[in-house]
């Protein structure tokens, strides 16, 4: 029983403009004349097309399929077809990656029939076997769709956890996809929780937390809920959303950077996660679709919807209304979201929404400013961290020293950019800093191994030149012998012919 | 009589320390010098003799006799080149202008089209990044190779090119900020 909660440093209260998307339900979409699926959705190991050009996909079919067709024991999802259609190229294309670069996708035409395949759900899976029901899990694509889309069975392997955490904070602005899911689908998110909990070895401790800028959602799940799953109101601050955040705000644990929270007993989930477990286990449907709050002033109608995966944006965005030209969209909430460079890009499974900013929405960005040492970033930063330092060092590429400043326990959340009166985009220094020091590891490796066979050939050389040494010596003590042999059979022959 | 315990006192300890250091000397040898090691991790295992010497390991080595300034090495960079100062504690030095000019790692690609077969790329790759056989077509095993150039002059009918490595959303990563004030 969650009795008090803890207060984490720093953190802001931004205008959550909310109240433009969370007023309807969420609607269903419509079928888009064709679907995008890039083969990594995830983080992880992209998975590899089981499908030709010309083949016939049903809903629901794998395919895209991990090595092995195990996915359980990697850190990789299957993809699945998310209607019926056929599949018309396998080939790079536009992906919403920070990048802008193309990736390998799967492009099916549908044929607006929307068939399923033969659904195989888990009758009880309160009988069954954890580690089968996290495969199932594992081979229904399953990710998590917080926005992370961590493969959702690597965190659940039954390891001592005794508190299960479903997040249903959402603490970043404009985004309401959760709230709706709360309010409307209650029931589904809590079998989840306890599909969830049964996987885990039947975890003691099962919350779900919501903020409190949220009383419908928390008020629906007080209802559906059973004893013992706790439901409770967190304070609205952002980012209370943020996995180690939540932790601490709720048992006041700290986990360190390179531990996980499965080491002090804890694993946690979204509660869009938790939906799509139900909808795998007790209805045989894999991922497929997922709600996305579509708003921003550019649209007519900001609501939630629920979109299949690969749906191109440009057909969400148009089944909302778009009122005049899009001037700037962001993919993800209004701190950490991506601006995309068009429309032309497919949603994928870590797309919680949609911000469409015409020209009359975007106020002017002003230009950076040097820094000015107020330590306003400092005050805000929830990790405790010292951003004006980390700036500063990250700006001379100095990475050992950002590494001192414990650069990596940085969670891109923002707050420090939003305070910064100078206006320093401080999160794309950091994101270069890890960027940076995480390929000069990779180049350390693979200059290790380069190193390793540099030695070994040398090794080969040396070993083979001996070896042809030995060879020819052995020849030549076997030609001695034999010439040696020879003459003595000849002398042999030789004194018989004399003697007779 | 004081004078003479204070002399046989001192010549005592002078002839005890004398044999710890001996035997310590003796017993704790080190084979070659550590800093070659590290000045050899600090290098980036191409192998490709732009330095002038024929490997890494012998560069490291030669820059500890002296031989050579530490800003003799392309592919390691500027960032190698600091590294290097850092460790030595000397001065850094701009990389020699007279060398290969400094790029991104560049990939050896074989012409399977042209090649005909005649290992001289394999003996020349100084990691064994080449697969083949006489007569048989060889490949480059592009996740071990280094870009070092050494196999591109053997070959007799220069059917091998370097490209550079194609960016893919796996291997791009955050470009630098820059902004005007």
């Amino acid at each position: 029983m969650i009795q008090n909660f803890w207060k984490f440093h720093g953190g802001i209260s931004p205008n959550g403009h909310k109240n433009l998307s969370n007023q309807t339900k969420i609607v269903q979409t419509n079928i888009p004349p064709f679907l995008v699926l890039p083969l990594l959705q995830h983080i992880g190991e992209p998975a590899q097309s089981i499908v030709q050009v010309g083949d016939k996909v049903l809903k629901g079919q794998i395919v895209a399929h991990c090595r092995g067709n195990n996915c359980s024991l990697q850190m990789s999802v299957p993809i699945h077809a998310s209607s019926s259609g056929t599949v018309i190229a396998i080939e790079p294309r536009a992906v919403p990656h920070p990048s802008f670069l193309t990736a390998p996708c799967i492009v099916i035409q549908t044929d607006g029939q929307d068939t399923w395949t033969e659904r195989t759900p888990i009758a009880n899976y309160s009988t069954l076997e954890p580690t089968k029901v996290r495969e199932y899990i594992a081979i229904s694509g399953i990710v998590g769709l917080g926005g992370a889309g961590f493969p959702a069975h690597i965190k659940l392997k039954p390891e001592g956890i005794d508190t299960l955490i479903i997040n249903g904070s959402e603490c970043e602005p404009y985004i309401t996809c959760d709230d709706r899911l709360m309010r409307e689908h209650p029931h589904d998110i809590i079998t989840g929780a306890q599909i969830i909990r049964h996987v885990l070895g039947g975890a003691k401790h099962c919350v779900i937390a919501v903020e409190d800028n949220k009383p419908a959602a928390y008020q629906a799940l007080l209802e559906a809920a059973p004893e013992s799953v706790e439901i409770v109101k967190v304070p609205t601050v952002y980012p209370t959303g943020g996995e180690r955040q939540l932790i601490y705000v709720l048992t006041g644990k700290e986990i360190g950077r390179a531990q996980l929270p499965a080491t002090v007993g804890i694993v946690m989930h979204n509660v869009e996660t938790a939906r799509a477990v139900y909808r795998a286990v007790q209805l045989g449907q894999p991922l497929l679709s997922r709600t996305v709050t579509v708003t921003g002033g550019g649209i007519e109608k900001p609501q939630n919807i629920e979109v299949l995966l690969g749906t191109p944006i440009r057909f969400i965005i148009d089944q909302c209304g778009r009122k005049l030209r899009i001037e700037r969209l962001v993919m993800g909430g209004a701190m950490m979201g991506l601006t995309l460079p068009n429309d032309d890009m497919p949603l994928i499974k870590t797309t919680n929404c949609l911000i469409v900013s015409s020209v009359k929405d975007i106020e002017k960005k002003p230009k950076p400013m040097p820094c000015i040492r107020c330590g306003a970033c400092a005050q805000v930063c929830p990790v405790n961290l010292l951003p004006q330092q980390l700036y500063w060092y990250a700006k001379a590429k100095d990475f050992k020293k950002t590494q001192d400043y414990n650069l990596f326990d940085c969670i891109d959340c923002g707050c420090c950019a939003y305070v910064c009166p100078s206006h320093i985009p401080l999160v794309n220094y950091y994101r270069y800093a890890k960027a940076e020091i995480r390929a000069s590891e990779l180049e350390r490796k693979k200059a290790n191994q380069a190193r390793q066979r540099y030695e070994f050939r040398a090794f080969r050389l040396e070993r083979d030149k001996a070896e042809k040494k030995a060879r020819l010596q052995q020849i030549k003590a076997n030609s001695e012998e034999s010439r040696k042999a020879a003459i003595k059979a000849a002398v042999e022959r030789n004194q018989a012919k004399t003697i007779t | 009589m004081t004078e003479i315990t204070a002399i046989i006192v001192f010549s005592g300890l002078a002839l005890l320390f004398g044999l710890l250091l001996g035997y310590t000397a003796v017993r704790f040898k080190v084979e070659g010098d550590p800093v070659v090691d590290k000045i050899d991790n600090i290098l980036p295992q191409q192998q490709c003799g732009k330095c002038g010497y024929p490997g890494c390991r012998p560069y490291a080595q030669a820059i500890v006799n002296g031989e050579v300034e530490i800003n003799q090495c392309p592919p390691g960079g500027e960032v190698g080149m600091l590294a290097l100062a850092e460790l030595l504690d000397r001065e850094p030095k701009s990389l020699d202008t007279n060398l290969a000019e400094e790029q991104a790692q560049l990939l050896a690609v074989i012409d399977e089209s042209t090649c005909i077969g005649c290992t001289l790329c394999i003996q020349a790759c100084p990691v064994d990044a080449i697969l083949g056989a006489p007569k048989q077509m060889h490949t480059i095993i592009a996740q071990e190779c280094t870009g070092c150039e050494l196999c591109v002059a053997p070959c007799p009918v220069d059917c091998i090119k370097m490209v550079s490595i194609p960016k893919t959303v796996t291997n791009w990563k955050w470009s630098y900020p820059s902004y005007q004030y």
